[in-house]
């Protein structure tokens, strides 16, 4: 399997339960070793990367059942996200610095900037745990975001989510493309979302790339449909 | 500010207790600030980043016996300065013990850390040229500058001011980057590491941290006790120091000293009782937990604890 995303796209992975769709982000994100491959951004090579030296090099991610700390309130949620951006250590927080003050102050501010922007700013003080589902999957992509990466990984965005809010979703999520200049991998099984704003679409199967293509030319591929819906004797 | 008026009215009571309270009570309070610098610092290990240790009694007592060593053998060196020795050397053994228990999880972290704990006991019998042993150590008064802090309201003052700042110290760790990277490998170690943070890392930051706190405490307690003997650092203490943060509040400073308090009293008023005493302990522990999870410090309004 190969899969090769340009700058700036947004990408869909799509294919049944079980066909190594997260196991790609696993991957991806350092969570996974693989036995043999490769994975590269930028020509650096992922692999051998701790997790969060790969958010370092700018890929982050969300998770398919919402990894949100729980017992922590959204802006903390946030600030956590944006570990990789400050720089104070434990002395300096300790002892106050006047360095380590302003960066919190600064920080604050660009967590409450990030909530706003993706309608939280009310809950900023809520437990992430006690939030509705939707507005996890919100928090954890603002946490995401806090961390400016180059490449964000969506696993299952649309995943649990009422029609409404998925809709709602996708326009962030184009957005978010078009501001933040951001290559977009999205694992889904929306079939609304996934051929609503992905340029391309890779279908995998049983670990195998079964086919790649533009949404469009996806859904009119014969084995894809096979395999992902069904044959429509059985359907 | 309503805060800050309770925090003012605790201050003064602070500095007035010599005065309003009885001889023995003073002596309390010393321990009760001792306890509340161990509890901060096994919560920041604990409660903050979820690594539970039953070994603290053994840091306590490297801290102890390195202050007292010092102001036996090099008593040019003021209080202040043999505090912060003692805290940075057990800081040190903290980091030797946090290290391999990086590959440790749950159970048998705490394990290892029982084990840490009943090695240091046996070290101190066994390097008897230098702690004399089962014998024990008597801690000469604390030097400072030209005095010699050899009375209880001295020790008080002392170890209250010292309790002050470390509290200081360890609510600005616990709102700032570490205290959240702690936090969140509590929440969960994979989002933690995805979001950025080196968990090995911080993981060992918070053993470092938690040593250095309970190195502290163990400086004062030498003084303020008097006398060190290994048995003194056995497991029922660092026990009592896990009762503390449970009964105080998980991962909350104040939480911290609140439990620090209840214990150390329960303990002093349990004393005629000594075979009753972990039934009353733990039915407490029972209790704590089934009515405020999260601790006493929990009933507290959160604007209040945090």
């Amino acid at each position: 399997m190969n899969l090769d995303v340009a700058e700036g796209e947004i990408f869909a992975l799509i294919g049944p339960n079980g066909a190594g769709k997260t196991t790609v982000f696993n991957v991806l994100t350092g969570l996974y070793a693989p036995s043999a491959g490769t994975a590269r951004l930028a020509g650096q090579s992922l692999l051998g990367l701790a997790p969060h030296a790969i958010l370092r090099a700018g890929v982050a991610r969300t998770f398919q059942n919402t990894e949100v700390f729980r017992r922590l309130s959204a802006r903390d949620n946030v600030l956590v996200g944006l570990h990789s951006r400050l720089c104070g250590g434990p002395l300096g927080g300790a002892l106050g610095s006047p360095r380590v003050r302003r960066e919190e102050r600064d920080a604050r501010r660009r967590a409450d900037q990030l909530l706003a922007r993706l309608d939280l700013g009310d809950v900023a003080d809520v437990d992430a745990g006690s939030l509705p589902l939707g507005r996890q999957k919100r928090l954890e992509l603002a946490r995401a975001l806090a961390a400016e990466p180059r490449v964000l990984l969506l696993d299952e965005p649309a995943g649990g989510l009422n029609p409404t809010e998925t809709r709602a979703l996708m326009g962030v999520i184009v957005a978010l493309r078009a501001d933040e200049e951001l290559t977009i991998l999205i694992v889904e099984h929306d079939m609304d979302l996934v051929m609503g704003i992905s340029d391309r679409v890779a279908v995998l199967h049983y670990g195998r790339k079964i086919a790649e293509g533009r949404p469009r030319e996806i859904a009119a591929d014969a084995a894809v449909v096979e395999a992902y819906l069904g044959r429509e004797d059985s359907a | 500010m309503s805060r800050r008026v309770a925090i003012g009215g605790l201050l003064v009571l602070l500095a007035a207790w010599p005065w309003i309270a009885p001889r023995y009570f003073i002596y309390l309070a010393s321990l009760v600030a001792v306890n509340a610098i161990v509890a901060i610092g096994l919560n920041l290990l604990s409660g903050y980043t979820n690594q539970l240790s039953f070994g603290h009694a053994g840091f306590l007592a490297i801290g102890a016996y390195t202050a007292a060593l010092l102001a036996m053998h090099a008593r040019s060196i003021p209080v202040p300065v043999a505090l912060l020795i003692a805290g940075i050397v057990t800081g040190l053994v903290g980091i030797l013990l946090g290290v391999p228990c990086l590959r440790l999880e749950g159970l048998y972290l705490t394990m290892a850390t029982l084990a840490f704990g009943f090695v240091v006991t046996e070290a101190i019998l066994n390097l008897d040229g230098l702690t004399h042993g089962a014998d024990g150590l008597r801690v000469p008064p604390a030097p400072l500058g030209r005095w010699q802090l050899a009375s209880d309201t001295s020790r008080y003052y002392l170890t209250a001011a010292v309790a002050l700042v470390m509290v200081v110290l360890a609510v600005n760790v616990a709102r700032t980057r570490t205290g959240r990277a702690f936090l969140a490998i509590r929440e969960s170690e994979i989002a933690a590491q995805t979001s950025g943070v080196n968990v090995a890392l911080y993981k060992t930051v918070a053993f470092a941290i938690s040593a250095f706190y309970t190195g502290v405490a163990g400086g004062l307690f030498a003084f303020v006790v008097g006398y060190l003997s290994p048995d003194a650092f056995d497991l029922v203490l660092s026990v009592d120091f896990v009762t503390m943060i449970i009964v105080g509040g998980l991962g909350s400073v104040p939480g911290s000293i609140v439990g620090a308090l209840v214990v150390t009293f329960l303990h002093d008023w349990l004393a005629a009782f000594q075979n009753y005493r972990p039934l009353i302990f733990g039915a407490v522990m029972v209790l704590v937990m089934l009515f405020l999870p999260g601790g006493l410090a929990s009933a507290f309004p959160r604007g209040a604890t945090r």
